[in-house]
């Protein structure tokens, strides 16, 4: 790559008690490209976007957003720098409708008195919105926007995630296994949904187990193992059988992927 | 767009409606479930309607007339205030267990600052709400920092408030006619007005125009669906950039303000001040009408008018029986039954997410 990334980390170190889940761990995104990460289960992938994107904060090492150290306290700080997240667990809350948590932490208040005194939410330009939004992402019917998330199918939770994450997301958006819990239609229509956001400009962090997935959509391949970054392979020159080796520590990646 | 894999050939010929959101075929009962889910104040409302009903039919007139009816909103004027906090609490999937405590001994410090000390009795006011909100500050600081579990942290600030609140008062009372003559002002939420033959006092208004007031809050502004979040899920609303903390602190310190309101209506009602008021027939009061109000326990789900309605149910129930003339009993065994009939609703109700 000749461009600069637009996100890189160095050194990063979590413990949980004797656990280290990230254990000097590198990083790096580069502008519109599509990174997978792909990594046995507990190898800290998760905790590798958790710490980019504030949910946890690292114990040591440093992140550059666009050349620039950051320090996320929180997930809402990440989300004001432009980074969205759709993490393994989704995030959302199962009572609220479908428009509160798309808005949820960023609400739309009201012009005037009602906003500014009463500080009245605008639940029509907030429908309006999320109601665009998922039907651009091809996600639904205009009529149950107000409908609770848990009266939703998970393929349908999914979507209402990664439609929150596409609609605000600015600089990048991570995707923490979007298509674990998936059937292949489901899965099919969430891969497309993450080559809209591409096509769109925005780089995209995707934690897949799903190795035909991984080499359908991605530029790069970031092999995680033992909570670090073992190597960086392009999926053109390696099959899915040499990442899987890679992964499980059955074949030692080449010098150059290691130098990436 | 990259190829699609071999095995995923055939879904070009699928169905392309992809995840919308249908409404599949419905039964009547699967209905009845999906209206319950949306409308959570829509049961209690007509269990009330229901036993208005039912003792109106076998009492007759001298309950179904507007003094009757009016005169159980005067009775339920407390609960439902420390009700509407305990509403707040349990939203977040907490409890507070210190709440009838903390209006008693707001009610001994108002009365004390305004009657004892001869401050004004605004100020006394003031002061009174002022340590109701510190008590729930306390709750608040200890369930989001220390993390430890409000039924615990709730039981124990009940005890020191209570110790503290003898200990300051030397459990004296202060007379009704002393309130009168050096401060009537407390005695605000007592002045009542008819309308015909009801008869509303300020208390009972000031409970509707609160229940009101939450219900606005937590319906139309982010704060109130923050609290819904953090009650629901409090993992997923932290990972969605809600402060879950602060939300924690701020709504246990506005039950402990609330609960100190209930105070000065508490005054109003009683004439006088009493450190050794009932305070565990408040606390379970309070909560056998979230409960019933159909208020999860779980946190995150009802609507505060339920709550109002609980109240009123409760006091519709024990003052039916009371002129029929039935052992008080009967209301203390009807009350248990309609806590673990809401309980079981509820239960039913989150049973619809796919
Ligand atoms: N909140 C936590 N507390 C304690 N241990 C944790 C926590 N989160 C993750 N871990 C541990 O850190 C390691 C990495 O976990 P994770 O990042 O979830 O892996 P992955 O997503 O690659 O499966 C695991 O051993 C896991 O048990
Ligand atoms: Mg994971």
């Amino acid at each position: 790559m000749t461009q600069e990334p637009i996100l890189t980390a160095r050194g990063l170190v979590k413990r949980y008690g004797r656990v280290t889940a990230l254990n000097s761990c590198d990083f790096d995104l580069y502008p519109g490209e599509i990174l997978a990460v792909i990594g046995d289960n507990g190898a800290g992938k998760s905790t590798l976007i958790k710490a980019i994107s504030g949910a946890v904060i690292p114990d040591e090492g440093i992140i550059e957003l666009d050349r620039k150290q950051v320090l996320f306290k929180s997930p809402i700080e990440a989300r004001e720098a432009g980074i969205e997240t759709v993490y393994q667990n989704l995030a959302l809350s199962p009572a609220l409708s479908i428009a509160d948590n798309m808005f949820l932490g960023r609400e739309i208040r009201k012009p005037g008195f009602l906003g500014d005194w009463l500080r009245m939410l605008d639940r029509p330009a907030m429908e309006k919105r999320a109601r665009d939004k998922l039907t651009e992402l091809g996600l639904m019917t205009i009529q149950n926007i107000s409908q609770a998330v848990e009266t939703l199918s998970g393929g349908q939770r999914q979507g209402v995630a990664v439609a929150r994450a596409a609609a605000f997301g600015s600089k990048m958006v991570i995707m923490d296994e979007p298509t674990a819990a998936l059937g292949v239609k489901e899965s099919r229509r969430v891969l497309e949904l993450i080559l809209d956001v591409k096509k769109r400009g925005l780089p995209i962090v995707l934690i897949s187990h799903n190795m035909p997935h991984v080499f359908e959509v991605a530029d790069r391949i970031h092999i995680h193992r033992l909570g670090r970054r073992l190597c960086v392979i392009d999926p053109k020159q390696y099959t899915m059988s040499d990442a899987v080796a890679f992964m499980t520590g059955a074949k030692l990646p080449p010098e150059a992927a290691l130098a990436a | 767009m990259a190829q699609v894999q071999e095995f995923e050939k055939a879904l070009s010929n699928s169905e392309t409606s992809v995840a919308a959101f249908d409404e599949h075929g419905t039964s009547i009962v699967k209905r009845i479930q999906h209206f319950l889910h949306s409308t959570p104040a829509a049961v209690p409302l007509i269990v009330l309607v229901l036993s208005i009903a039912v003792f109106g039919v076998t009492i007759g007139g001298r309950f179904f007339s507007s003094y009757t009816l009016t005169l159980i909103l005067q009775q339920i004027a407390i609960v439902g205030i420390l009700g509407a906090a305990q509403t707040l609490v349990i939203l977040t999937a907490g409890i507070d267990l210190s709440i009838g405590v903390i209006m008693v001994i707001s009610a001994v410090i108002m009365g004390n600052c305004a009657v004892t000390y001869g401050l004004p009795t605004l100020l006394a006011v003031v002061i009174g709400l002022a340590a109701g909100g510190a008590c729930g500050l306390l709750n608040g600081l200890l369930v989001a920092y220390m993390k430890l579990p409000p039924f615990i942290v709730t039981l124990g600030t009940w005890n020191i408030v209570m110790a503290t609140n003898f200990i300051y008062s030397a459990n004296e009372t202060i007379r009704d006619a002393d309130v009168d003559v050096q401060a009537p002002l407390l005695h605000l939420f007592g002045l009542n007005f008819k309308i015909g033959t009801a008869v509303l006092t300020f208390g009972v208004i000031a409970m509707v125009v609160l229940v009101l007031i939450l219900w606005y809050v937590l319906n139309h502004t982010a704060w109130g669906r923050h609290v819904y979040a953090v009650g629901d899920d409090p993992e997923a609303a932290k990972l969605s950039g809600i402060q879950t903390k602060k939300v924690l602190i701020s709504v246990y310190t506005l039950a402990g303000l609330i609960a100190a309101f209930a105070a000065w209506v508490s005054i109003g009602r009683n004439g006088s001040i009493s450190p050794s008021a009932a305070v565990t027939d408040y606390n379970l009061q309070a909560i056998t009408a979230t409960v019933i109000g159909g208020i999860s326990l779980f946190g995150g789900r009802g609507s505060i008018l339920g709550t109002l309605f609980g109240a009123m149910i409760v006091g519709v129930v024990s003052m039916g029986l009371n002129m029929l003339g039935a052992d008080p009993q009967w209301k203390v065994l009807l009350t248990g039954v309609l806590i673990i009939g809401a309980v079981a609703i509820d239960q039913w109700i989150r049973k619809v997410s796919v």
